[in-house]
């Protein structure tokens, strides 16, 4: 299984495929009730309100308000999702999401759009690079980072019919869309393998994925065998797939649009540190906050590129 | 149910407390004595709730406790009332306790639905509740206690201005407001000024009550009931005082977060005779 055959045909903004998501999520079960704190637009949730207008709450510019609101819906059975900026949704209110959700085992689905470098112009007091990490250490959370339109759809879909606190990260930049719409590979907390090697092992989260598959078609045309492997459920982590692909490849890269501490490179260290000692490299800021600039101009000035995938590839390479 | 029947469960509640604090020499005495008359009143007289405990509460009245800290109060009321076994009371915050410092669902104690500790977050689960109820068509009511030092936080003004504006009028939010916070009174650690005023200004049907009455929190709580499903959510002020029942806690903050030793344990025992039986 080569990277060669992967290509898109489209673009379009992982938070839309959330808006798609949602909806569908409503028509399947109506216990899904949705909040926004007045971003409504930018999460794409139009079609949701004009579909079930008693199933939509806006609570204004209130985020902490919010989530103790999705906490006490689900006493009634109803299945709320909170919805806003990654910035405002998780780092905001990190002690009631623990408390009033997470402590409390609460069916509550928190879903940010935002998240990262990629939201672009409104510089760094929006772009959460450490959401990631704030919300994988919560215990009994489980943390999602789909990689396009179509699996931000599917993930949407799936953690509706998951019961417990769940944090789903996407983002404001159309993206290529490489998977598949009905993706029947789509399972949360379950690797997928976008091709196979022996070389490298290259594991992505979110829109880094796509830059991952880049990165291993050039690394592919030199003659490396490389494993790109999407990591769309950072907890649980699929830790039988790393192991499985870093016995092979005895060495791993990281990819990811968030904080080098408390991201998924961290979660991967770990795993080699405990079980399976190997080179890694990590893609990812180095404790720096953003700045203003196009989506383009971030991920190239903070080395988040397919080229900066494809140098950490050869230098974990060489330590092997 | 009598006002005097109510007061006898009143003041074996009250007896529990200071036992339960005594017992693990921690805890949070002095609001517990002080709102025991209300949750007392709320459990036994005013709210249709269903023992055998299921976490939706459909068709049932709902309490969340935003000031969790009064956690003894809670474990005993809902003991006695039948949730649990009275006897489950010694456990409090000890290892493998499902009655921890502060009150949480994490441990499966029958009548909890929320964790709270972390102060300032009881309004806004309980509005989420109320909405619920609402989608439901369930027309019990919703209740929550929070504190006074409480409303410093500004996640609850977040919560007030959000009921008024979306007419949550299945809610009814207690203040216990006996003046009282751990660095002092409230007026000298931050004033929080004309309360009746600001929850009028915010669009609430504001009531009073003195909390350590039971005639009168019964009489004003049943009143409460009649002002729900009027458009507005509904507040009551409930005066009380910190350490009711046991006098020497009471008039100071000093017991706000501490526990009596042996020889005060005798003296609040002799001023609260055993009514229903220790646990």
């Amino acid at each position: 299984m080569s990277l060669a055959n992967i290509t898109y045909t489209e673009k379009k903004d992982t938070r839309s495929g959330f808006g798609v998501g949602i909806y569908e999520a409503g028509l399947a079960n109506k216990n899904v009730v949705a909040l926004c704190a007045d971003l409504v637009g930018s999460l794409k949730l139009e079609k949701f309100i004009e579909t079930f207008p008693d199933r939509f709450i806006q609570t204004g510019i209130a985020e902490a308000n919010m989530i103790g609101i999705a906490a006490g819906l689900t006493i009634g059975g109803k299945i709320p999702v909170a919805t806003t900026f990654a910035n405002f949704g998780t780092g905001r209110v990190y002690d009631q999401i623990r408390q009033s959700v997470a402590y409390s085992d609460k069916n509550v689905k928190i879903c940010c759009s935002h998240a990262g470098l990629t939201l672009g112009e409104d510089g760094a007091t929006h772009q959460i690079l450490e959401d990631i990490g704030l919300m994988k250490m919560l215990p009994g959370m489980t943390v999602m980072v789909p990689c396009d339109y179509n699996q931000t759809r599917l993930a949407t879909k799936a953690i509706i019919e998951k019961h417990g606190p769940v944090y789903l990260r996407f983002g404001r930049p159309v993206w290529p869309i490489f998977t598949i719409a009905e993706d029947p590979d789509f399972e949360i907390g379950k690797a997928q393998f976008l091709s196979e090697g022996k070389d490298v092992t290259i594991i992505a989260c979110g829109h880094l994925v796509w830059h991952a598959v880049l990165a291993g078609q050039e690394l592919e045309k030199k003659g490396i065998s490389v494993e790109v492997i999407n990591m769309h459920t950072i907890k649980p982590l699929d830790v039988d797939a790393i192991l499985r692909s870093v016995q092979k490849t005895k060495c791993v890269v990281t990819a990811e649009e968030h904080q080098m501490a408390g991201g998924l490179g961290e979660s991967v260290a770990s795993v080699l540190a405990q079980s399976y000692l190997a080179p890694l490299e990590m893609v990812a800021v180095k404790d720096s906050f953003g700045e203003s600039g196009t989506p383009d101009q971030l991920l190239e000035k903070y080395g988040l590129m397919p080229k900066n995938i494809i140098a950490a590839a050869e230098k974990v390479m060489a330590r092997k | 149910m009598q006002i005097d029947e109510l007061q006898q469960i009143a003041t074996q509640v009250r007896r529990d407390i200071v036992r339960m604090v005594h017992q693990c020499k921690s805890g949070h005495p002095g609001g517990a004595l002080g709102c025991t008359d209300f949750l007392t009143a709320l459990y036994f007289e005013i709210m249709k709730v269903d023992t055998s405990f299921n976490m939706d509460g459909v068709g049932e009245d709902l309490f969340f406790l935003s000031n969790g800290h009064i956690s003894p109060l809670f474990y005993s009321v809902l003991a006695r009332r039948g949730f649990f076994e009275p006897k489950e009371l010694g456990s409090f915050r000890h290892i493998n306790s499902r009655l921890q410092g502060h009150p949480t669902t994490h441990d499966g104690l029958p009548g909890i639905r929320i964790a709270s500790g972390s102060l300032g977050q009881g309004i806004s689960v309980a509005v989420g509740a109320a909405l619920a109820k609402k989608m439901n068509k369930d027309d019990r009511l919703v209740y929550v206690l929070t504190g006074d030092g409480e409303l410093q936080e500004g996640q609850i003004w977040e919560a007030v201005i959000f009921a008024a504006a979306k007419k949550v009028d299945n809610l009814v939010v207690t203040v216990d407001w006996n003046n009282c916070q751990i660095d002092g009174t409230t007026q000298q650690v931050c004033d929080l000024g004309d309360l009746r005023a600001k929850f009028v200004a915010f669009g609430w049907d504001v009531l009073e009550m003195n909390g350590n009455d039971m005639e009168e929190v019964v009489r004003t709580l049943k009143s409460a009931q009649q002002h729900t499903m009027k458009d507005k959510p509904v507040l009551i002020l409930m005066k009380t005082e910190m350490g009711f029942g046991v006098d020497y806690m009471m008039g100071t903050h000093k017991w706000h977060g501490s526990a009596p030793n042996d020889e005060q344990l005798k003296n609040a025992f002799a001023q609260l005779p055993e009514t229903l039986g220790d646990y």
